[in-house]
């Protein structure tokens, strides 16, 4: 963690990925330092999951260079990338739902003592400890992780891969299927990690998560970048408006905008009339 | 929905937190897969008991036993691969394939017994490894594969059989090298309190508490619960779902050769067209016993407690003086009441904690 400072965990600098004459990914540059929240922000299929599983080490890039920690890497497998201390948690967390937390925390990575028994007590203690640590306060680590939320079950996806020595989190869309709350959670969660010293690279197409969070934004359309700022160069406006693609959120402010000075009826009159005009 | 808030009714226990203080054992005990289980054989066992006046004896008890002890030594393999996430519908006469082979080439090569008894032991345990590779490889449901090898093995035990003996049981090894021994070890009885006990009544306990220490406290057991229940998130987390699952087919068949030399030690000929169907009988020990279907969920206790309602039924009905006809009726009826207990048991403690 020394050389950090010159040298970013992460960085991809001009990365494309084409799936056979389709062109998936083109030209993107990205950095994630320690200490930094980096965020992905695209609609659907703008190239985030292709980003992303070219820095967990699924597919390979096609074009530019990928390093870390300032030496070009093109990793094989994810598991290449987990030995350069990359975590990816993807959007099905990899957990067992009718497991316990314990068994899921420390699954496929048992802590033993001799041959083939697990340290049950050890691991039932360092799941409790490793979530308390981050704020989450399990009632049972014997409860299965199933009927944890959605937000806890996300923090003990992430708390693992840090647990295991990630220097470098990459959380793919952890809040999209979370309520309000449990959103919070997880943003609180992925401060936590930052506070720790983990580069993170936070993939999202809500600009409302991302902005408290981020300390680099990279916004993505049709697998370009259009965007590449630090957090003093944008504001959350502008970011929202630069995600949705501009234009094209002022058009339907405007057209709300319209319809909400008007009366009930007329606003519902509008609104079935724009329905078939906005729709070119 | 947050964590913070603890809610009212199910509050703490007295260990790791303090909100846990209100978990009464009685709701521990709710949780457990085994409870549907051992609800009925409570119930069973009251019922009999009444009915069948024969049944206390302790001479029918022990008989009682043994039948649940051959039931339940293969149960023990099927529920592990139940957990696994796989049915193995080749395990019925996967028990006369491991008693014929044992049977037939120590009589045919005029072979000490034991003999036969290792060529089974490796005989068989291919028998599960080709079942668990032809799984792995081909990604087909377990249900097709081992459909496919319940029908060929059927056919090999009858063809192989009647074409080296001409007949459809294979011929008795009683008098041949080593009987004895194997017999003391596989079939003999053992005198417990003046009582007559099958030893396989105490491999069938060896078994069920061996595959429960490993399903709880081994790394394998976790990798177990994992196969079944997400494979794919277990593959994602580095868990080896391939060797697991054939690893598992290969315990059924250890299962099946262990229950077979069984069958050869205590009857010294083996007819080669049984087991057809004892696969079901399994696969019902080991869903009353609380296995999930669908994998993932389950215990070896549970299956054996589900071998010994089996075991109950079936000597029991011939107590009570009923026509055993009846019997797989009640079997029937006992997995749609178990499951459905175990049903209801769940959806209220996943609901009220």
């Amino acid at each position: 963690m020394t050389d950090t400072k010159e040298a970013p965990l992460i960085r991809l600098a001009g990365v494309g990925k084409n799936y056979g004459n389709v062109i998936a990914l083109r030209d993107v540059t990205l950095q994630a330092s320690a200490g930094e929240v980096t965020c992905v922000l695209g609609d659907n299929g703008a190239g985030k999951s292709t980003l992303i599983k070219v820095v967990a080490g699924l597919h390979r890039h096609d074009t530019g260079t990928y390093e870390v920690e300032g030496e070009e890497v093109a990793f094989g497998s994810p598991r290449d990338a987990l030995d350069r201390g990359i975590a990816t948690v993807y959007q099905d967390l990899a957990v067992v739902p009718l497991m316990p937390v314990w068994r899921n925390f420390f699954l496929g990575s048992e802590k033993r003592k001799g041959i083939g028994r697990m340290d049950v007590e050890f691991m039932r203690t360092t799941t409790h400890g490793e979530m308390a640590a981050m704020g989450i306060d399990l009632r049972d680590v014997n409860q299965p992780i199933g009927t944890l939320s959605g937000g806890e079950r996300q923090c003990v996806a992430i708390a693992r891969a840090v647990y295991f020595g990630a220097k470098a989190l990459v959380l793919d869309e952890p809040t999209a299927a979370l309520g309000v709350k449990q959103a919070g959670v997880v943003l609180r969660y992925i401060v936590q990690a930052r506070e720790r010293g983990l580069a993170v690279v936070f993939i999202t197409h809500n600009p409302h998560h991302a902005y408290p969070v981020g300390d680099r934004f990279l916004i993505l359309n049709r697998g370009q970048s259009i965007g590449y700022h630090t957090k003093d160069e944008i504001t959350r406006d502008e970011l929202t408006a630069l995600m949705a693609g501009g234009s094209e959120l002022e058009e339907l402010a405007h057209e709300l905008d319209a319809a909400g000075s008007e009366t009930t009826a007329g606003r519902l009159a509008k609104e079935a009339k724009d329905l078939g005009l906005t729709d070119d | 929905m947050t964590q913070t808030v603890a809610e009212p009714p199910p509050a703490a226990g007295a260990a790791p937190d303090e909100r846990l203080a209100r978990q009464s054992p009685l709701r521990r005990l709710l949780g457990r897969p085994e409870l549907g289980a051992l609800l009925g054989a409570v119930a069973l066992f009251v019922f009999f008991s009444i009915v069948a006046d024969a049944f206390l004896q302790t001479g029918s008890f022990s008989t009682v036993l043994y039948a649940s002890s051959t039931f339940g030594i293969m149960a023990v393999g099927v529920s592990l691969l139940m957990i696994g996430g796989e049915f193995d519908l080749s395990a019925g006469v996967m028990v006369t394939s491991a008693a014929l082979i044992a049977a037939l080439t120590a009589y045919q090569l005029t072979l000490n017994v034991w003999a036969g008894v290792v060529i089974s032991l490796v005989l068989t345990l291919a028998l599960g490894m080709v079942n668990g590779i032809l799984y792995v490889k081909t990604k087909l449901p377990s249900f097709i594969i081992t459909l496919a090898t319940f029908f060929m093995l059927a056919g090999l035990n009858l063809g192989v059989t009647k074409a080296l003996t001409g007949n459809v049981a294979s011929d008795s090894v009683r008098d041949m090298d080593g009987f004895d021994t194997a017999r003391s070890i596989f079939a003999s009885d053992v005198d417990v309190l003046g009582v007559n006990v099958k030893i396989t009544v105490f491999w069938w306990l060896l078994f069920v508490a061996v595959a429960t220490w490993l399903l709880l406290r081994t790394r394998v057991g976790n990798w177990i619960f994992a196969a079944g229940g997400s494979a794919d998130s277990a593959r994602a987390v580095g868990v080896p779902v391939a060797r697991v699952k054939i690893g598992l087919f290969m315990g059924v068949a250890f299962c099946a050769w262990f229950s077979g030399m069984h069958l050869v030690f205590a009857f010294a000929t083996v007819q080669s067209g049984e087991g057809v169907g004892n696969e079901f009988l399994y696969i019902i020990c080991a869903v009353i016993g609380g296995c999930l279907l669908s994998g993932g969920y389950g215990s070896a206790i549970g299956a054996a407690i589900g071998a010994f309602i089996f075991g109950m039924t079936n000597k029991g009905i011939v107590y009570a003086e009923w026509n055993p006809d009846w019997f797989r009726f009640f079997l029937g009826a006992m997995l749609l009441i178990a499951t459905v207990v175990n049903l209801i048991v769940r959806r209220r403690v996943e609901r009220s904690s």
